[in-house]
């Protein structure tokens, strides 16, 4: 069977609430180019054309439906001035946090996004993708939200103390926070992404109750989507997402990424055209899938979420792990065609 | 007691404890007040409806009133076996921190190793201190597949350690912990807490 759409003309057509010619996938690779190009993790992220050319292969061999510019979460922390850990099958982690007390908080700069050298190699990245791309592929870029980089700047324990014992500190480090925010999504759009992924775990109700989602994550959200000059899409790396539809429906944003622990049928119903869903196929367990799991995982996933449009096929964290091999993801990007072809065959 | 937990309400959560619980026996209180509160609480962040935030207040506050009640060190306290808990490989240390509190709120001592130890240093240190049972949290995916190699070095020379494995990458893929070898996944830390239970009576101190 034959596309009859770019992979932007059927991403936006979904994001229209309306049926393209396939379902789009949204295969979320980063560290399988350094395999493409046989080097180590370290070395395939430290020069914006080797995540390019990997993209570039990528995208083809898999059939994605999108480039994705995204390094590693810890690179903002570099930013900031923390350190990156780098491991050999996995993805560059945060060192220790660079806020070792609550009190730091008020002396904290802000990075300025123009002068952050680290940053420098993703923006060359979006430029270079933009290049190949040429209209037809849609770019994401990424950004952690103020909201949730705390946890790699101070850590998850201090930072859910902060948030409930020290709400005026907790309140200048989301305005440092948002101001860098918006600031490196709008960079990220000016060298050429489409749209801009906001990474938002501590949101998600597994993370947070949503009534202090609604006094906090969310008022973080709303200000910060604001001010990013373009599409937005709110991705809960893992974390549940049900019982805040609505409220991330306000928040400006235009996409849902689910967890694999929600029936992703359910979470469509619950968005009601008012956001695309994006997931949820379960990106740990897929490392030990078969070809034929794969298959039937997506073709599950595709009878549940497809129907009507307003759903992008994806896995449920926004990053496939190193060890997913080969054989699972050329599966799924098999499979999208075989069972997301529209109109879908839902016997 | 539960609804004080989830909405952080210490005085009340004390109170409770206060009213309800003799000061000569507080490991009864344990187990008929603070042990089912934290369960339940753990039980409903497993379903989904309660969120992490609050099964880490949780963990605290009930830390803090036990540790009145029994402190550090108290010859009450089930101080054996030896138990050691470890984040390995990264610097995300609230699932350990959750779990530490619920033992501690359950009348248990477990040693400490920190963040960021890589499984070299954990098997080394878990064979030297003799540790009975091990705790290993990871957040990260290739942090959980090298809890194996640890496992694995450990078993070698103590082959009748027990370790319980938990956090993210065990939760979404519920087989994981087998493959690395462990004895039991704790898919929260009330549970590992029955776990612990159930070991500590088996092992040798």
């Amino acid at each position: 069977m034959t596309d009859s759409m770019t992979p932007l003309e059927r991403t936006l057509t979904a994001i229209g609430q309306k049926e393209p010619d396939r379902v789009p996938l949204f295969l979320l690779t980063t560290m399988h180019g350094a395999k493409e190009l046989n080097m180590s993790i370290r070395e395939y992220f430290s020069k914006a054309e080797h995540v390019v050319r990997g993209q570039e292969i990528l995208q083809k061999k898999y059939e994605s439906d999108c480039y994705y510019g995204f390094f590693y979460a810890s690179a903002e922390v570099e930013a900031w001035g923390g350190d990156v850990v780098y491991i050999g099958d996995g993805p560059p982690n945060a060192g220790r946090p660079i806020i070792t007390s609550p009190h730091d908080i008020p002396s904290i700069d802000v990075p300025e996004v123009a002068s952050c050298k680290n940053l420098e190699k993703i923006t060359g990245c979006l430029k270079g993708l933009a290049e190949k791309s040429a209209g037809t592929i849609p770019i994401v870029g990424v950004v952690m939200s103020p909201f949730s980089v705390p946890v790699m700047q101070m850590g998850f324990e201090q930072y859910l103390d902060l948030m409930q014992y020290e709400p005026d500190l907790f309140w200048q480090l989301m305005k440092k926070n948002q101001q860098f925010c918006a600031d490196w999504a709008n960079t990220q759009l000016e060298a050429g992404a489409n749209a801009i992924c906001y990474f938002d775990p501590v949101s998600s109700p597994t993370c947070i109750p949503p009534d202090l989602y609604r006094k906090t994550g969310m008022v973080v959200a709303k200000e910060t989507i604001a001010r990013i000059k373009g599409p937005t899409a709110t991705h809960l790396a893992s974390g549940r997402s049900m019982a805040i539809i609505d409220d991330l429906a306000t928040t400006g944003t235009a996409i849902v990424g689910t967890s694999a622990l929600e029936d992703i049928g359910e979470v469509k119903k619950a968005c009601n055209r008012r956001l695309t869903v994006l997931g949820n196929l379960n990106a740990i367990e897929m490392r030990r899938w078969t070809p034929a799991i794969a298959e039937a995982k997506v073709k599950e996933t595709i009878a549940r979420a497809g129907p009507g449009g307003g759903f992008i096929l994806s896995d449920n964290h926004g990053e496939i792990p190193w060890q997913v091999p080969d054989s699972v993801l050329l599966a799924i990007g098999r499979a999208v065609k075989k069972y997301g072809t529209y109109p879908l065959d839902t016997k | 007691m539960e609804q004080a937990l989830l909405s952080v309400d210490r005085v009340k959560a004390g109170r409770i404890v206060k009213e309800s619980c003799s000061a000569s026996s507080p490991f009864t209180c344990l187990e008929t007040l603070v042990v089912p509160a934290l369960e339940e609480i753990g039980r409903r962040w497993e379903n989904g409806d309660v969120a992490l935030s609050q099964v880490y207040m949780s963990g605290r506050i009930c830390e803090e009133i036990v540790d009145a009640m029994l402190p550090p060190g108290d010859p009450r306290r089930v101080d054996q076996p030896k138990m050691a808990i470890a984040v390995l490989e990264d610097h995300h240390g609230l699932g350990k921190r959750i779990v530490i509190s619920v033992l501690r709120a359950g009348g248990y001592e477990v040693t400490d190793y920190g963040l960021g130890i890589s499984a070299d240093d954990l098997a080394k240190k878990a064979i030297s201190d003799n540790v009975r049972i091990l705790l290993i949290s990871s957040l990260m995916l290739p942090a959980a597949l090298h809890a194996k190699d640890a496992i694995a070095q450990i078993r070698k020379v103590r082959p009748d350690t027990r370790v319980i494995v938990g956090g993210a990458p065990f939760n979404f893929d519920t087989n994981l912990w087998k493959e690395v070898g462990a004895d039991a996944m704790g898919k929260t830390a009330s549970d590992t807490l029955a776990l612990v239970r159930g070991m500590a009576a088996e092992v040798q101190p």
